[in-house]
């Protein structure tokens, strides 16, 4: 068996253009490996190229040009093949509206050729598994986003599938639905499945990847574990909110922080901290000596904006580079 | 994957199936529109223009055929419909036989069909419709009225896949009763202007409505026509059936 389940090298994908002229290329020479039994998280904000580089995984959009794997099986010339090794939870839901969710659960069963018998038995076994069994008889337009969410991760579990692709499997749900399907995906991971998840959010990304790729104008721009990641672009920051704008610069020249950031509308000053703990003290103590006062302070991680940020900002620097 | 093609079409129009149980009214709409369509005409326009002989034995085959005829639109609004939920993205990504999403439509639609044909010839029946040709020439009828619903339902088929959107569906929906009327379901083409007639005569619907006409004994049958009825459906399914098949098959570009 090899060791990576995914490899894609010089991956293009062009969208639209045959009558506008207006082409737009989704990805651009996208180069990614995944290894067997792990998780990896694809981070990047929307229009960055992840769903397309799903569908063309899941063998439901053709590439332009470059090679991709799927569990040893190239997407193109043995589609069948995949298919019949990946599982797909995509952005939308891919169920039956109309019909049961016991109904759908069936119907994929035998549409992967379970037969008859497992194909009812594997449905039963995944309600159960994701708390639907009550809801089993009812139409999914009648269940709620998490439940709809946790069926249609059923159906793509339907064979235990050696790949999984979640597309942004969390967005648009609330905060009790994304726990579910968290919940679901952490089930998942130590039986030797490996799943490629996207997301815009990189709190996704640290609480279930092994790995992240960042992703940016269809290429992958930054690789490596959250906490690479993170320290890449300086790990925790601190957030001063002030009462009196006309203090910030005070309060910029008296803290103890550097590479400080200010902005004026919000009253805000922001900073990367080493050591969260200390530099909150530290802050608190430099205010009150200089007689400024706080309305909000907060240590926190990097956002998504601050990782991306940087991580494009870099890339981009690079780039200029090479061309000088 | 070619094995699994019976067995997946199968599993597709169970499907379907499903669907018409969880939700009747909408089936019970869709067949019996046509008997709407029959009383009206039967009963409101009664007459029937450049006909011979009693005007029910003349209406009862066209309406018929029409019905096959406007088929078109209920395979073409389902499958757009299917096209544009999530659940095709599943189907495409499972390894399942290629045309089985197809098939199982097709079935579900020909069942439904056999249906609103035996309502409405029940219907006919009751209005005074009396079929004369006997139990073989009511089953060829039938069979060459199912055979033209096959060769529209692979037309909409393929106008749902080409169109793509539920907008498109209104476009065709202005194109098809035009058609469906522009053809001897109502009245004689001796009773058109020249150029009109030779429009309704070359109307496949025509064709297939002279030879339903022929071998249930009714008025405005001619005799000939049966092959024409064959031949019109067989070649629209060998344009339309690999050309709808081939488009669902490729992946997007």
């Amino acid at each position: 068996m090899a060791e990576t389940a995914i490899v894609i090298e010089g991956l293009r994908k062009r969208y639209g253009g045959r009558r506008t002229g207006a082409a737009k290329n989704a990805l651009d020479g996208l180069d990614l490996t995944v290894a067997r039994a792990s998780v990896h998280a694809l981070l990047g904000p929307n229009g960055a190229g992840k769903t397309t580089l799903v569908r063309i995984l899941s063998t439901l959009l053709r590439p332009d040009a470059g090679r991709v794997e799927v569990a040893g099986h190239d997407v193109v010339t043995e589609p069948g093949a995949v298919r019949r090794d990946i599982g797909l939870l995509g952005q939308h839901a891919a169920l039956d509206e109309d019909l049961g969710g016991r109904q759908n659960l069936e119907m994929f069963g035998r549409l992967h050729h379970l037969g008859a018998r497992r194909a009812r038995a594997r449905a039963d076994e995944l309600l159960a598994r994701f708390e639907l069994a009550q809801a089993g008889h009812k139409p999914v337009k009648a269940y709620s986003g998490g439940m709809r969410r946790r069926l249609d991760l059923a159906a793509s579990l339907i064979t235990e599938p050696e790949v999984l692709f979640l597309d942004e499997p969390t967005t648009g749900l609330d905060p009790r639905g994304r726990a579910e399907v968290w919940g679901a995906v952490r089930c998942l991971v130590g039986g030797g499945t490996t799943v490629l998840l996207t997301t815009q959010y990189l709190e996704e990304a640290d609480q279930l990847a092994d790995r992240v790729s960042v992703v940016d104008a269809g290429r992958v721009v930054a690789d490596g574990t959250a906490d690479e990641l993170k320290a890449a672009t300086g790990g925790d920051r601190i957030d001063v909110v002030l009462r009196d704008a006309s203090r910030l610069d005070a309060a910029v020249a008296r803290l103890p922080l550097s590479g400080v950031s200010v902005d004026p509308h919000r009253r805000l000053l922001s900073a990367p901290v080493t050591d969260r703990m200390a530099a909150l003290s530290a802050v608190v103590a430099a205010l009150g000596e200089a007689g400024i006062e706080a309305e909000d302070i907060t240590v926190r991680r990097p956002t998504l904006d601050e990782v991306f940020l940087h991580l494009t900002d870099t890339a981009q620097h690079l780039k200029e580079e090479a061309t000088a | 994957m070619t094995a699994y093609v019976l067995g997946d079409s199968w599993t597709m129009t169970r499907r379907e199936l499903a669907r018409w149980a969880r939700q009747p009214a909408t089936v019970v709409v869709d067949v019996a529109f046509p008997v709407m369509l029959l009383l009206m005409f039967g009963y409101l326009v009664g007459g029937g223009r450049g006909v011979e002989g009693a005007y029910v034995d003349y209406l009862v085959p066209g309406m018929l055929a029409l019905t096959m005829a406007f088929g078109l639109e209920g395979t073409m609004i389902a499958v757009t419909q299917d096209l544009n939920k999530g659940v095709i993205d599943r189907f495409r990504s499972l390894p399942m036989a290629d045309g089985a999403v197809l098939v199982g439509r097709s079935a579900a639609d020909m069942l439904q069909s056999a249906l609103s044909l035996m309502l409405l010839g029940g219907v006919g029946y009751a209005l005074g419709w009396r079929p004369h040709g006997g139990p073989q020439g009511l089953l060829a009828a039938a069979a060459l009225l199912l055979l033209f619903r096959f060769a529209m339902l692979w037309i909409g088929i393929h106008l749902a896949l080409v169109a793509g959107k539920p907008e498109m569906v209104q476009a065709v929906q202005i194109l098809v009763w035009p058609v469906g009327f522009l053809s001897n379901a109502f009245a004689g083409p001796d009773s058109m202007p020249d150029w009109l007639g030779i429009f309704v005569q070359w109307n496949p619907l025509s064709q297939t409505t002279t030879a339903v006409r022929d071998l249930s004994g009714g008025p405005g049958g001619e005799s000939g026509h049966v092959w024409a009825a064959v031949l019109w459906p067989l070649a629209l399914l060998a344009v339309f059936l690999p050309l709808a098949v081939t488009r669902f098959a490729r992946p997007r570009d």
